[in-house]
């Protein structure tokens, strides 16, 4: 015992070392603790500690700048590498909206893999990369450049691969390679996008407006395609989401994160600041670019809807179902009206909430009564009803019920459609919405209403597996029933588009 | 009778010595007047006597020269040296490299001292293939010194075209110079020199193999550091001394060979199936990179404020490559040094076992694809930058193109080290076993080839 100390001591302070320089708050966040990677894979304490440590650490540094950035506060941090490239962290309130998520779903989703992983091995490797994950997203996050956000978007790429293969088979090795196939030619198309724009430009900083009178139409209108192309990879607009159902061959809490902050919401993020950071809402109109990715995005929400309706494996359909709620949060952007931004803005925290609370129940499932295929549910809603509860109220979010977050997502959406003058929005929610409910309503009724097969009788388990799932359920019906508060995401998402993007 | 025979030798003796010492004195004495321009005679004296015995004692009297044989041994031995340099250069270059090195017995038809000239030679020659002594690592080391070679010669040959043009060849006299029509082959044959050593596209054959043959850490060093030196002659030739050269069309022709060496290299790195050969080839690959600084920086775009961007990244792209190569070959020397072998498909569970060489390899090559954060991403993102900035936008297509390889091929080693079926790691015995001897049968054949050559 007293060797073991010995040996992980370095490690500890390696760790505290990272963290001590506090230039500033920002950076601090994202430079946050990866090195449990070189942590004894036996010394869970110490691990768990550093993970809910920093977890915590966050989530605390967060609230606090939630408030200081209400009251008009803006923190800044700047790194030059060679003349004209530099990091810029900044926090806006956009930026604080994506954070508070990631921050947020971040510990509680620590608490939940410590409990789903138990004493499997390699879990140093796993939480190490788990943690670098959520570094590059609060880097993400934080940008306040283009090449600034391009770096931890890449950094997202590469820290993520580790965890899509975390599991070493054959299977979710391929997993990894569609992943990179898909990430790496987005990742050179949008260095083409990046690059192309600033060196006409110069470096374009998010919170100042980029003089774009020194391109012509046409290539600002290619540049825009080609940022469209390299974040619809992450973001799993069609015909770029093939990864993405893949990807489920990763452990649960990795798909969880995935699902709901890591990797689409970065995309989702991405083209928020493209369109209203970089472009402008105005000028989209001006190059007519905006109704085909409006389009594009309606296209996506159906056909990620329809695939999900011909699966049979529960992590597949909510899988697809991403595919097709990110979808919404571009479709909102893309229409441009005012409460169809609100919607799009607040959805990134609504889908998040909601797809969280499914992927962490999915896991449950999985882990705890080896359930994975949709016919296998039958009846579990009487033996675990903890989970099947969390469950039903994730799936009736997604299908848009109120008094869900869902229902006001949709709500919004809705009537912004109708503002911009594209009803056939409203007709693509309303499909959408069939179509949701015809892909989640059978896997409620098995769950409630059939009688069990077996007469197995599997244990939900520890507090902490279930516990961060009834946390998340929570805070999803909770969005949609305090919506009108002012620090609730819908509150805060109107906050920034009233002050930052609507006339 | 016997006395007078004896005496009359030692006349006979004693005369040629004297005469040879007649000899030598006037040669020495006349070489130091050359040299010294007729100053420091006391001194002169000295060394005069002192070069003359040193000679007689070295070489000593022989019988005289025959300058007409001399002459007429003239046009064979030109015709003899081109046909044995055609013959090595096309050794050199051929993929299949067709000699097996091995002892020649050769009986000269010379007096004592030429013996010594060619032994010499040939031992120079064994210790430097003989580092490892494995057959494969000798033909490789082989073919790396016949390259070298060639490279020497020709960036000689273009050295004494500028030297019999100008008379000088200091750097900034050359740069000042009037330009006369032979420059052009001159800096030409030095380029084709530097390219020799510096493995560029089309010299590149001798390079996986003697990269991947050497031990780890001297791949490191020749990987990291030999090949950039040629790189900075290469510079300061094109930019320094004959900077008026350079047109378009040649900096074109310079960035093309750089971007075909990109591509060539890397579809090569992604055929191997040893961890070692990938790196090298990868190596052919990012020496490409280098030469891209010509079309970016060269010529007329040289007062354009996109040049300190491509000068950077260059600058950028060489040191995060050294790092990266440097790194990717100890981790390689690391696992041949455990498992014996540097087969990718053998590399399974290496991410278990050796969890660090991996994340070091990890690193090295997310720096190679040019991935941020690292300094190989600085270096493409201010190429990148300068090349869009400069309107030369196919440099950027392989630049990107370039980046795709790299991950795909760089790819494959992590991949498998991640793979884990539970079976553990492949250890083998070392992969040279079986090569050698089947080196070993064909080396009749070879040796009879070589006999020809000279």
């Amino acid at each position: 015992m007293n060797s073991c100390k010995l040996a992980t001591l370095p490690q500890r302070r390696r760790v505290w070392n990272e963290r001590s320089p506090a230039g500033s708050e920002p950076d601090d966040i994202a430079h946050s603790r990866d090195a449990h990677v070189f942590v004894p894979d036996d010394n869970h304490r110490l691990r768990n500690a550093l993970n809910l440590g920093g977890a915590v650490l966050k989530l605390g540094l967060v609230g606090f700048m939630f408030f200081e950035v209400a009251g008009g506060v803006v923190y800044k941090f700047r790194l030059d590498f060679v003349p004209g490239l530099f990091l810029l962290l900044r926090v806006d309130a956009l930026a604080l909206l994506f954070l508070s998520l990631s921050a947020a779903l971040w510990f509680l989703t620590t608490i939940y893999a410590i409990a789903y992983f138990g004493a499997k091995p390699e879990q140093s490797g796993f939480f190490g990369f788990f943690s670098l994950c959520v570094a590059a997203t609060t880097g993400i996050a934080l940008s306040g450049t283009l090449i600034s956000f391009f770096i931890f978007f890449e950094l997202l790429t590469l820290s993520t691969w580790p965890l899509v293969v975390h599991k070493r088979n054959a299977n979710s090795l391929a997993a990894g390679r569609a992943y990179l196939s898909y990430a790496m030619p987005a990742s050179a198309v949008l260095l083409v996008a990046v690059v192309w724009l600033e060196s006409t430009v110069g470096p374009v900083e998010f919170a100042v407006p980029a003089d774009l009178g020194a391109l012509d139409d046409t290539s600002l209108q290619v540049i825009y395609v080609l940022f469209i192309v390299g974040l619809g990879v992450k973001a799993a607009l069609i015909p770029l989401h093939g990864w993405l159902p893949q990807a489920m061959a990763a452990p649960a809490p990795v798909s969880a994160l995935l699902h709901a902050v890591a990797v689409v919401k970065a995309g989702a993020f991405g083209i928020m600041r493209i369109v209203f950071d970089v472009f402008g809402l105005d000028r989209l109109d001006a190059l007519g670019v905006a109704t085909p990715l409006a389009m594009l995005a309606a296209a996506t929400i159906i056909w990620g809807s329809i695939r999900a309706l011909q699966q049979e494996d529960i992590k597949k359909r909510l899988a697809y179902s991403t595919v097709s709620q990110v979808s919404y949060i571009v479709l909102g952007i893309a229409l441009g009206g005012p409460y169809a931004v609100i919607g799009g803005l607040a959805h990134l925290v609504h889908q998040g909430l909601m797809k969280i609370t499914l992927f962490f129940c999915a896991g449950i499932f999985d882990e705890r009564a080896g359930i994975t295929r949709i016919d296998a549910l039958d009846g579990i809603g009487m033996r675990m009803p903890w989970t099947a509860a969390c469950f039903t109220v994730g799936a009736m979010g997604m299908i848009g019920l109120p008094p869900t977050a869902g229902f006001v997502t949709k709500i919004y959406l809705g009537v912004g459609a109708l503002q911009s003058g594209a009803a056939w929005a409203l007709g693509v929610l309303v499909v959408s919405t069939i179509l949701n409910a015809a892909y989640f309503l059978p896997l409620i009724y098995r769950i409630w209403f059939l009688e069990v097969p077996s007469d197995a009788r599997p244990v939900e388990g520890p507090p902490t597996l279930i516990g961060p799932a009834i946390v998340t359920a929570a805070a999803s019906i909770a969005a949609g029933v305090i919506a009108a508060a002012a620090y609730s995401p819908l509150g805060w998402a109107t906050l920034i588009a009233q002050q930052e993007y609507l006339p | 009778m016997r006395h007078e025979a004896i005496s009359s030798t030692n006349w006979k003796f004693c005369r040629t010595t004297i005469i040879a010492i007649g000899r030598r004195l006037a040669f020495f004495g006349i070489l130091w007047l050359i040299l010294s321009r007729a100053e420091a005679l006391l001194l002169g004296v000295f060394v005069v006597t002192a070069a003359s015995w040193l000679s007689l004692r070295i070489l000593p009297a022989s019988p005289p020269i025959r300058l007409l044989a001399l002459l007429a041994m003239g046009p064979g031995f030109l015709g003899r040296s081109l046909v044995g340099g055609i013959d090595v250069a096309r050794r050199a270059f051929d993929p299949r490299l067709p000699l097996d090195p091995d002892w020649i017995e050769m009986t000269v038809d010379l007096p004592d001292g030429g013996k010594v000239a060619l032994e010499f030679i040939s031992l120079a020659a064994v210790a430097l293939v003989a580092i490892e002594e494995k057959s494969e690592t000798l033909a490789a080391a082989l073919r790396y010194m016949l390259t070298a070679l060639l490279g020497s010669l020709l960036y000689l040959l273009g050295t004494v075209l500028l030297y019999s043009a100008h008379g000088v060849l200091d750097i900034g006299l050359i740069a000042g110079r009037t330009p006369v029509q032979t420059d052009l082959l001159a800096v030409a044959l030095m380029t084709a020199g530097i390219a020799a050593k510096m493995a560029l596209f089309a010299f590149h054959a001798w390079l996986p193999p003697a990269h991947s043959g050497a031990p780890a850490p001297a791949s490191a060093m020749l990987s990291a550091l030999v090949l950039k030196t040629a790189f900075v002659i290469l510079i300061r030739l094109w930019f320094e001394v004959v900077p008026d050269l350079a047109s378009t069309a040649i900096l074109i022709l310079l960035g093309s060979i750089g971007a075909a060496a990109i591509l060539h290299g890397g579809v090569m790195a992604l055929r191997q199936d040893r961890l070692k050969l990938v790196i090298a080839y990868s190596t052919v690959a990012q020496i490409g990179y280098l030469l891209l600084i010509f079309p970016l920086a060269g010529g007329e775009s040289a007062a354009q404020p996109w040049v300190a961007g491509a000068w950077t990244g260059t600058v950028f792209h060489a040191l995060s490559h050294g790092l990266t190569k440097a790194a990717m070959f100890l981790c390689a020397g690391l696992w041949i040094a455990s498992l014996g072998h540097d087969r990718l498909e053998g590399l399974r569970e290496q991410a278990r076992a050796t969890p660090m060489a991996v994340f070091a390899f990890g690193l090295a090559a997310i720096t190679l694809m040019g991935l941020p954060p690292s300094g190989g991403f600085i270096a493409k993102y201010l190429l990148l930058t300068s090349a869009l900035a400069s309107g030369q936008w196919p440099w950027a297509l392989v630049l990107l193109g370039g980046g795709l390889l790299t991950a795909a091929y760089l790819y494959r080693p992590p991949r498998r080290a991640f793979y884990a079926d539970g079976r553990g790691p492949t250890i083998r015995a070392p992969v040279t076993a079986g090569r050698a001897s089947r080196a070993r049968r064909g080396g009749d054949h070879a040796r009879h080839r070589i006999e020809r050559t000279f």
